[in-house]
């Protein structure tokens, strides 16, 4: 069975806080959660599915009871960042196989209030197998995401002058979104310039640290084609988790070869369709990388392919991120996926900020990958049309 | 010039049963693989299925202890290090520190070969862990 046509995103919110030193991280939840009801114009009555990851504090089963949701299916599906855009495929699945007819989906953290960011080194976990053999090493975020930068830049000759590209175009779309976390405009140079964290990432190759959250509300057709918004229709979506292969590892690849070639044959699309796409941007590698994986380019090209203004909407030929991304405008509890479906929604409608709106933004794709590059992480295609 | 290697803290592992030859090997200056006595790969991190077929036997193998680098990082944020992956002469690659060297030196490809320091500290020493250290400066 395939989710193509089976749902339709009806409600979308991105909740505008960047910092929320008083409030509780379930407050995050609930307002989001009220957000994207409203957007859809839906009641709480009507939600009867739930789906949220690890930074719902308590997991499903709290959240469903805080919340005061009457739902008759749950999933808590956790991939790390990308978690959010596979649960929107859950949904529709769920929706499909008849478990659910409104299915909400939430997140929100407040890593920046919490003083959490990329450069601590993880902590043990009890019994996760792999721990013992990395932990010692000192992997963080950043320096996983930069070996496989430095492994692309051996292979390929990718620059630092090209990754700096990306964060180039996020701060040209965020400069036009009064909510973004950064709203200056940089320059390759100021990208080189800044301080190097972990080699070859720079402080600007890596995405902020946001308080804030997201919720999505996916539906039955005949409930959506009640509804006042615009339509958007699940097309396709694929999903993989990529990890080390008992030690036949390879950095120059994402989860997003497997996840993304799914996602086209179901929706019966390829990358030359897409109008635009959000790209999991939680260091300027991950981009480069996706867009390779994904098959909008060659892999071995995406230095070339993100270079020189490509990515930013209206000069390039493949506008991404027209919200700022995670780089510019929103990272919120470290897990960038529902922000990137929040995006995709706004422009299918033709409601994301004037100055970035793609025209005749008829099909858009978002990409998540969630965890580590350059150990476990889970990569999440979906692809969605505007009818 | 250059950025010295400087010792640093690290994380005492989680000790699991199946792993006590495994760091009793590392105290000794010993790095042990597992090899699976049913399709012959190599693994790591050690387990006791094979990660590839299966099969329930698998066997410690002491590596040679050499190898390439095959990625790494320097982290410039604190006490300086740098986080790698080797690829082992047996085939398989695993995370690691490249330690006892100049790292703005460290380069891909470069031959380097096992060495053991001792995770926690003084109040809580741990196992020792296996990190490499360039052969030479090719
Ligand atoms: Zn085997």
């Amino acid at each position: 069975m395939s989710i193509k046509g089976m749902a339709y995103i009806a409600g979308a919110f991105e909740h505008p806080t960047r910092k929320a030193p008083d409030k509780s991280v379930a407050v995050l939840h609930a307002e989001c959660a009220k957000g994207a009801l409203e957007d859809a114009g839906l009641n709480v009555s009507d939600v009867d599915g739930y789906f949220c990851a690890g930074d719902a504090p308590g997991g499903v089963l709290s959240m469903v009871d805080y919340l005061g949701l009457n739902v008759r299916h749950v999933d808590g599906t956790d991939t790390g960042g990308s978690s959010y855009i596979a649960q929107v495929s859950h949904a529709a699945q769920a929706i499909a196989a008849g478990k659910c007819n409104v299915a909400l989906i939430t997140m929100a953290g407040r890593p920046r209030s919490e003083g959490r960011s990329g450069v601590k080194q993880k902590m043990t976990v009890a019994n996760v197998p792999d721990t013992p053999f990395e932990l010692p090493f000192g992997p963080t975020a950043v320096n996983e995401y930069a070996m496989a930068a430095m492994r692309h830049m051996h292979e390929y000759g990718t620059t630092s002058e090209q990754l700096a590209w990306v964060k180039v175009a996020a701060s040209h779309h965020a400069q036009y979104n009064p909510n973004a976390m950064l709203r200056d405009v940089v320059t390759v140079e100021d990208v080189l310039t800044s301080t190097m964290i972990a080699d070859p990432l720079h402080k600007l190759d890596c995405c902020v640290v946001s308080d804030g959250g997201g919720a999505l509300v996916v539906v039955r057709p005949e409930i959506a084609k009640n509804l006042k918004r615009p339509l958007v229709r699940v097309m396709g979506a694929g999903e993989a988790p990529k990890g080390l292969s008992g030690g036949k590892v390879d950095l120059t690849y994402s989860g997003a070869i497997w996840s993304g070639q799914k996602a086209f044959e179901e929706a019966g699309v390829t990358p030359q369709d897409i109008k635009y796409a959000s790209i999991y941007d939680s260091f300027t590698i991950t981009v480069l990388m996706q867009l390779e994986d994904l098959g909008f380019c060659k892999k071995g090209e995406g230095g070339k392919f993100v270079a020189d203004g490509n990515l930013i909407s209206g000069v390039g030929k493949l506008p991404i991120n027209t919200d700022g991304g995670g780089l510019n405008n929103n990272h919120p509890a470290s897990r960038g996926g529902i922000v990137k479906v929040i995006e995709a929604v706004r422009q299918l409608r033709g409601e994301a900020n004037p100055q970035v709106q793609v025209k005749n933004c008829d099909i858009a794709l978002a990409h998540g990958t969630g965890g580590g590059l350059a150990s476990r992480h889970g990569s999440a295609t979906l692809i969605m049309e505007r009818v | 010039m250059g950025t010295t290697f400087q010792d640093r803290t690290m994380t005492v592992p989680e000790i699991h049963p199946e792993h006590k030859e495994y760091w009793d090997a590392a105290a000794e200056g010993k790095l042990l693989i597992k090899q699976c006595d049913s399709c012959g790969e190599y693994h790591y991190y050690p387990r006791v299925l094979c990660p590839y077929c299966m099969n329930d036997k698998t066997t410690w193998k002491e590596a040679k202890g050499t190898g390439r680098i095959y990625t790494y990082s320097v982290m410039r944020r604190g006490v300086p290090y740098a986080i790698a992956f080797v690829t082992l002469d047996e085939g398989p690659r695993m995370m690691t520190n490249i330690v006892d060297c100049d790292l703005d030196k460290i380069h891909i490809n470069q031959v380097v070969k096992v060495v053991f320091k001792q995770s926690g500290d003084q109040d809580n020493p741990g196992p020792f862990i296996p990190c490499f250290t360039p052969m030479s400066d090719e």
